[in-house]
């Protein structure tokens, strides 16, 4: 389609121009996948201008003609049908629905979050055998926890990745519901508890960018932002060698520690993280004894072996803190699965 | 904690928290100045307006002729008075937001803490919706709904005052949050697991859940009435496809409450379940599954958008024919446009979370089906445009406000159809650019729909029109106001800004905080503009005054009987022949008959609906605050009270001639004296 694409390049500055003034991030993002829903958010406004501008200006022209004082005009005060004219006010809005239809159906398929991307920007694809660099994010009241399970080094509230290198995150919350966003590489997916969401991102100009959560989570919620800062390679590797290089240890009880609710955390590194963090907070099993969803739903089919265990090894666990085990069912002896978890606290 | 059981509940050997449950003298925020300030405010004009009722002996009228009335214009007046009240609540916590978001820069926290902002936009959002556009709309339904179709009442009378009331205690338990308490602080549709007991473990949810629950009773219920209404009792030849547009757009929005509240009442109450008795619908742990929540608040939520807009959409199609005198152009097409929007309404809720990680096929399907609805929403813009062609259009205040909505709306409705293109949602989904969306269809389509309503019924309701001067100072105002606080809106959503921030790092961002402010101010003046309006119209009342019963020359048969309409609305049942029945009747010069009345049958006022409701509103305050034995006692004199309700059986009586030739009389001469 060349003569889209014109129309394209020459429309895409004009529009944007009235907001030149200031630092529309959506419509000038860093990122090839912020760029394309930028360009999205803007060929879908032009397409729908082509009714709307009509609408309105026909609107003010009819209201002029027809002004009671205005005698010359025509007045039929009993027409009130006209089948072509019904054809062409249910055609109109039909076509514009149709081709943004298109569009979407298109469109959302390319951009899903899901998808492993498939070019670098408009004029590169990824090359075969790259391996995305894998990001596991974790919402917290009220920061972020990354974890750069490759790397073996976790930060809270700042992000980093080098340019032109597709990303993997892998998200998820230990709370309540946040939304992952950094609008100058991606569009947000949600960040939930017991749940995961996928986000594949590339960023491709070096530089510093907000990221926040876009959905409220309560009293903290206002400060829960961090820099995501776009590097090359080298500059990112000496920046996972400085984590390292610092020594600290996020352990599963560190975590519990950092899970606790708190306010404009500063940036702060891990060198190491207790393997598999991230899915025992996706399976809200890092409290030690607990029982895993996942395996909550494995021992479903094969009876109660997994549960008993499970349940048995909290029991004997001294060191359980006072956090309730996940993981209960309706059996002989307690027929309501809350109250066996109380009695295996108390 | 998640398994934190309530120590009230294992306390009751102390006696004081057996009766006040949870409730303490901490409760009453005294050390906080804003709310201590509204509490004066609200008690001095709370003893004001009790020392001039009882100054002017009003009490036995108050509750003879309203409180107590099952005449379904003064239910509809009284759900509009209700609904305006609320909306200065609602817009005093609008412009709170506001003023914090323009100073709450750099290293300035505002002026509200974070506690009590999430309170505040929690509230305006729970308060703009349930408890000033539902009032509003449903006001309008049970004023003119009867009227349209040439009938005495609506079909169950007492039920009418019954959902009123229990709309207004709804309203009253979410007033009284602000001084006994707090209200939730979880956004107005309560996420779990944000608004489960782990996260949110002190009164504000239940104050959201019972208020909502009480005043969800009534809105069921008033919607199951009107259907009834609208089915049954129709004048003689009134067919479906000769009702009047805003009967059929009533009709479809009532079916709509019909089916979609009982959705919100069945979440809630399993949200209430998760928090009172411990059970696992929506935590994270034990099975929860908050996306089911979700699921389930937005079933409902995406009809009730429809269920504000399609009466407007009613209301706008009269305006526009009366004003235009002209018939609606594409009457047919309007009304299935309507029936179409009612179904579609139905299959779109999923694009309030596309970026919840739905796969790509669901998120393309719900798009698509959202921008479906466009198209019988554009038919319907075109077909208003189309009656105004070759029209002779009047500039009348309600005129003024459907051309406002018309180019207001259509902006709505593009960012709307946008925000439907699921990866354009990705990065606009809870920005500001939303915010600015939603309150563009919604001011410019249901709050313009409602001015416009109020003025155009005003006069039938009260025998006099409104002040035009203020009623245009007024439109122009929010008209001026509303782009000025909701453009630099969507410019802030382009940049990046997201929802119910209280402060903000970057100073760049400022400057447009404080246009939008400016423009909440005037919006502000507006909304004076509009008390000094009716002000001003009942000072001058006399030279406002309509004898004739149709001061627009109407073409519905609410503007054949007079203003205010008698008690029974029509002596005798008008026989419809046409779609513009009433002017069709002035066409074929119909004349009024002066002689043959009989005794009309008409429903008895009565006590119950009240009674029912303030007790519903005492058994939810006594939960809300987990005092058990009142809870118990207060449902225990609910369920008797409705049973003793059942044993009334004096709930008629006829109007006898005598009366009816005498009001009838009196408007004959107030028609000779106009002449």
């Amino acid at each position: 389609m060349p003569s889209l694409k014109n129309v394209r390049r020459w429309l895409l500055p004009c529009a944007a121009l009235p907001l030149a003034g200031c630092d529309t991030v959506l419509l000038r993002p860093s990122g090839d996948v912020a760029a394309q829903q930028g360009h999205l958010v803007v060929l879908s406004t032009l397409l729908m201008l082509l009714i709307i501008v009509p609408v309105i200006v026909v609107t003010l022209v009819f209201a002029w003609r027809y002004r009671q004082s205005n005698t010359d005009a025509t007045y039929s005060p009993d027409w009130d049908h006209s089948i072509q004219l019904e054809l062409v006010i249910w055609a109109a809005p039909l076509l514009i629905v149709i081709a943004l239809g298109a569009l979407t159906w298109i469109s959302t398929h390319t951009l899903d979050p899901y998808r492993p991307l498939q070019r670098i920007d408009a004029q590169r694809r990824v090359p075969g055998a790259t391996e995305p660099l894998n990001v596991e994010v974790v919402a917290l009241d009220w920061k972020w926890l990354f974890v750069y399970p490759d790397q073996g080094v976790a930060v809270v509230n700042e992000l980093a990745a080098p340019v032109d290198r597709p990303i993997r995150f892998r998200i998820t919350a230990a709370s309540v519901m946040n939304s992952f966003y950094i609008p100058a590489l991606a569009g947000q997916i949600y960040a939930m508890p017991g749940m995961e969401t996928t986000l594949h991102a590339v960023i491709n100009r070096t530089g510093a960018y907000d990221g926040f959560s876009a959905n409220y989570s309560g009293a903290g919620f206002s400060d829960m932002r961090f820099k995501f800062h776009g590097m090359s390679a080298d500059d990112f590797d000496r920046w996972v060698q400085a984590a390292k290089a610092g020594g600290n240890t996020l352990s599963r009880d560190g975590y519990l520690q950092l899970e606790r609710p708190s306010e404009r955390e500063p940036v702060r590194r891990y060198g190491a993280v207790a393997p598999g963090l991230y899915d025992l907070v996706v399976n809200r099993c890092v409290v030690p004894g607990t029982m895993c969803m996942r395996n909550m739903k494995a021992a479903g089919p094969r009876g109660e072996t997994g549960l008993a265990r499970s349940v048995d090894a909290i029991a004997r666990d001294p060191a359980m803190p006072s956090r309730a085990p996940v993981g209960a069912v309706c059996t002989a002896q307690a027929p309501f699965g809350a109250t066996l978890s109380y009695a295996v606290r108390d | 904690m998640p398994f934190e059981t309530d120590p009230t509940m294992s306390d009751h050997a102390d006696p004081t928290k057996l009766v006040l449950g949870r409730l303490t003298w901490e409760a009453i925020p005294y050390h906080e100045p804003i709310l201590l300030a509204t509490f004066v405010a609200v008690a001095l004009g709370g003893v004001a307006v009790f020392a001039a009722l009882t100054y002017f002996r009003a009490w036995g009228p108050l509750w003879r002729d309203w409180i107590t009335s099952i005449d379904h214009k003064k239910i509809g007046v009284m759900y509009i008075a209700l609904g305006l009240v609320m909306l200065l609540r609602g817009f005093g916590d609008a412009i709170m937001m506001r003023a914090q978001q323009a100073i709450a820069f750099g290293g300035s926290m505002g002026y509200l803490p974070p506690h009590h902002y999430d309170q505040i936009f929690t509230a305006h959002g729970v308060i703009m919706i349930f408890f000033v556009a539902m009032p509003l709309v449903t006001g309008f339904m049970n004023f003119v709904v009867p009227l349209q179709i040439g009938a005495r009442d609506v079909a169950f009378p007492f039920l009418n005052n019954f959902s009123f009331w229990m709309t207004a205690s709804g309203a009253a338990l979410v007033m009284m949050s602000l001084f006994v308490g707090e209200f939730a602080r979880t956004g107005w549709l309560a996420y779990p697991p944000l608004s489960g007991l782990a996260y949110s473990p002190d009164v504000g949810v239940d104050y959201y859940i019972w208020s909502l629950q009480v005043a969800g009773v009534g809105t069921v219920l008033s919607g199951v009435n009107l259907i009834a209404t609208i089915v049954k009792m129709r004048a003689p030849g009134m067919t479906l496809m000769k009702m009047p547009i805003f009967t059929w757009t009533a009709l479809c929005t009532n079916i709509l409450i019909v089916v979609a509240f009982p959705v919100l009442t069945a979440v809630l109450a399993l949200l209430s379940l998760d928090r009172y008795v411990g059970t696992n619908f929506f935590t994270n742990d034990l099975g929860g599954n908050a996306m089911m929540y979700v699921n389930f608040i937005w079933i409902w939520g995406h009809p009730e958008v429809y269920i504000l807009i399609l009466p407007v959409f009613g209301i706008f199609s009269e305006v526009v024919a009366t004003f235009c005198g002209k018939r609606l152009f594409g009457y047919a097409s309007m009304v299935y446009a309507t029936v179409v929007i009612t179904i579609l309404s139905y299959l779109v809720w999923l694009h309030h979370f596309f970026t919840m990680g739905s796969g790509a096929s669901v998120n393309s399907f719900f798009g698509i089906t959202t921008m479906i609805i466009s198209i019988p929403t554009g038919a319907k813009i075109f077909n208003w445009l189309f009656t105004m062609y070759r029209g002779r259009i009047r500039f009348e205040v309600p005129m003024l406000w459907t051309i406002g909505f018309m180019i207001t709306f259509v902006i709505g409705g593009m960012t709307g159809v946008l925000l439907a293109v699921p990866p354009a949602d990705f990065v606009l989904h809870n920005s500001l650019f939303l915010i600015a969306h939603f309150h563009n269809v919604i001011i410019g389509g249901v709050v313009f729909g409602l001015m416009a309503g109020i003025t155009y019924w005003f006069p039938k309701a009260f025998g006099f029109k409104l002040d035009p001067f203020w009623g245009k100072c007024s439109f122009w105002l929010w008209l001026t106001g509303f782009y000025f606080a909701f453009m630099p809106l969507y410019v802030l959503g382009l940049m990046g800004v997201t929802r119910r921030l209280s402060h903000f790092d970057d100073p760049s961002l400022q400057v447009w905080f404080q246009v939008a402010a400016f423009g909440a101010f005037l919006i502000l003046l507006g909304i004076v503009s509009m008390i000094v309006q009716l002000g001003v119209s009942f000072v001058r009342r006399e030279s406002l005054r309509d004898t004739t019963g149709d001061p627009w020359n109407g073409r519905t048969l609410e503007w054949s009987t007079s203003s205010p309409p008698p008690v029974y609305n029509f002596a005798f049942t008008p026989v419809v022949h046409d779609n513009d029945a009433w002017h069709d009747m002035k066409k074929r010069g119909y004349v009024r008959p002066l002689s043959g009345f009989i005794p009309i049958h008409m429903p008895k006022n009565t006590a119950a609906g009240f009674v029912l409701a303030v007790l519903s509103a005492a058994c939810a305050f006594a939960l809300i605050w987990h005092m058990w034995p009142l809870a118990m006692a207060a449902f225990a004199a609910l369920v008797a009270a409705t049973i003793v309700h059942t044993f009334n059986y004096g709930r008629d009586h006829h109007i006898p001639v005598d009366e009816v030739v005498r009001t009838e009389g009196m408007r004959t001469r107030a028609l000779a004296g106009h002449v």
